[in-house]
């Protein structure tokens, strides 16, 4: 328990210092989170646009810092063999990956603060009604994406390429699900791509629990979803993951 | 009490034999040195006993450990410096040292430490700010700071400039005075020379010669005499000196001349390793 503390202070103290991948990850949605709310105006699904937005860059924010964010910092740190030094310590690597889990929550959480915080202040948007579910969703989002993360990071080779492959796969899927705005207008193929992407199913979530009201627990299909995306973000982890560099 | 105890190991990437049959013993307090050409096997053999890699074959001990199965027990008294690695860039010296004496139950104190390996100006630098060679010296600090018995250094100095190396010999010989057994690996025959105890020359997988720097070089009584006749140098190479030296300057003093630039000289441990590591490409 001494040694997950310990840990978890220590990547927070590596994630708050490291400026670039904070600003990245953590900056970054609530700057898109300012710019599209002052862009879109009206109403969108009945309710003011930038309550809409608010809830879409929820699940962006968790695709950034769970799973962009801790995938490229994996990648770095294996290729660094920051990892690699790590296994040798008595510091085991079941508490490793738990620390390491945890501190993703804390940031998550933190961003999911501010993103309401902010959305009070500059366009004046409501506080969740309902704020356990708004909690069980970070907790949720942020394990499901975090273990997909971590998966990705195992199929990445190189750490020069790792933010290339990560954004390549996270912007389309926010544009395609939903996480930039709404996407009813889209055409029916772009939709039926985002519907099987879990980015989809978390603004769903966001969507029903804070705009909607509804309990966290009433949306079984989109916990479901997010669930089975978890699970093989995982299965590739065990099976992909590595704890040394890739010699070429 | 033996340290390291290592017994017909061997380890194969595919094809590649990069261990065949090695054996030998360290003992506790004692500095050992793997020395050998690149791809020698140097790293593969104490990737194993670092509990990195797993053995084809072998028995190997590790401070009483099997380092395939390594506990907690047998992380908390060792100590690694891999050849290439980095540590978080943003965080200060003395921080990162606080980080990995948070993994060991009985740490020596960050700043005692800090100021062992010689960063006590730069402990509140960045580590992205530090030259190469400092950055060694946190490694090696990091290595020490859950005050472990056996530390595992492998090419230490490698790339580094020659008054950074002797900075670190300095450090590598304090270590002995603190009792560590250390395990070193070099390619450098002057660090294994300057540093070790005894030595092992590993060649293509497996020990050429092990002992101590100066059992290396009296293992046989070979010298070299060389002297200039008529303006050209002359290279003798003998087992037996004293009949030579004497047959040769007999036949010199009857003839009334001077030997011009007489010389006779042990091989150097140079001369030894270099003679062991070319016999593979004969």
């Amino acid at each position: 328990m001494k040694l997950y503390l310990h840990q978890v202070k220590t990547e927070q103290l590596v994630y708050w210092r490291s400026r670039e991948a904070a600003v990245f990850t953590f900056i970054f949605p609530l700057l898109l989170f300012v710019l599209l709310g002052s862009v879109y105006s009206g109403h969108i699904y009945g309710v003011p646009a930038s309550q809409a937005l608010l809830a879409a860059l929820l699940g962006y924010g968790c695709a950034m810092v769970a799973f962009a964010g801790l995938a490229i910092t994996l990648v770095l740190r294996r290729e660094q063999a920051i990892l690699k030094r790590l296994r040798a310590t008595p510091l085991p690597p079941v508490t490793y990956v738990a620390a390491l889990l945890s501190s993703t929550l804390v940031v998550f959480a933190l961003e999911t603060v501010a993103l309401f915080l902010l959305g009070r202040a500059v366009f004046g948007t409501p506080f969740p009604a309902r704020v356990g579910s708004v909690a069980l969703l970070v907790v949720l989002g942020s394990l499901c994406f975090a273990a997909m993360g971590v998966g990705l990071s195992g199929l990445i080779r190189s750490g020069e390429g790792s933010s290339a492959v990560v954004n390549l796969i996270v912007l389309p899927m926010a544009f395609l699900t939903g996480a930039f705005g709404p996407t009813h207008h889209y055409p029916r193929f772009l939709r039926a791509v985002g519907d099987v992407l879990p980015l989809k199913y978390l603004v769903d979530l966001s969507n029903a629990v804070y705009l909607h009201k509804h309990s966290f627990w009433s949306q079984g299909t989109a916990i479901g979803v997010l669930l089975a995306w978890g699970a093989a973000g995982v299965v590739v982890a065990f099976f992909k993951f590595r704890w040394e560099p890739r010699e070429a | 009490m033996t340290a390291i105890s290592v017994r017909g190991l061997r380890k194969a990437y595919g094809p590649l034999e990069a261990v065949r049959g090695v054996d030998f013993d360290i003992e506790e307090g004692e500095v050992f040195g793997l020395l050998g050409p690149n791809g020698a096997g140097k790293t593969t053999t104490v990737e194993i006993l670092e509990g990195y890699r797993r053995r084809d074959a072998g028995d190997v001990s590790v401070l009483g450990h099997d380092p395939e199965r390594p506990g907690r027990d047998f992380r908390e008294r060792i100590g690694v410096v891999l050849q290439q690695a980095q540590l978080w860039p943003t965080l200060t010296v003395r921080e990162t040292h606080a980080v990995f004496a948070g993994y060991y139950k009985k740490p020596r104190d960050v700043d005692e430490v800090v100021e062992l390996v010689g960063l006590a100006d730069k402990r509140d630098a960045r580590v992205k700010t530090l030259s190469g060679g400092q950055k060694r010296r946190l490694d090696l600090g990091v290595a020490l700071v859950g005050d472990p018995d056996l530390v595992f250094l492998d090419e230490p100095t490698t790339g580094f400039d020659p008054a950074a190396r002797r900075a670190a010999w300095e450090m590598i010989r304090s270590l002995r005075a603190l009792g560590k057994t250390v395990l070193l690996t070099t390619h450098y025959l002057d660090e294994a020379e300057q540093l070790a105890d005894r030595v092992a020359v590993l060649r293509e997988g497996q020990i050429v010669r092990i002992g101590t720097p100066r059992e290396l070089t009296t293992g046989d009584n070979e010298v070299e005499v060389r002297y200039h006749r008529n303006g050209e140098e002359v290279v003798v190479r003998t087992a037996e000196p004293t009949r030579f030296l004497h047959e040769l300057t007999s036949e010199a003093l009857a003839r009334g001349e001077e030997l011009e630039r007489l010389e006779v000289r042990r091989p150097t441990l140079e001369d030894v390793y270099l003679a062991l590591v070319d016999e593979a490409d004969e």
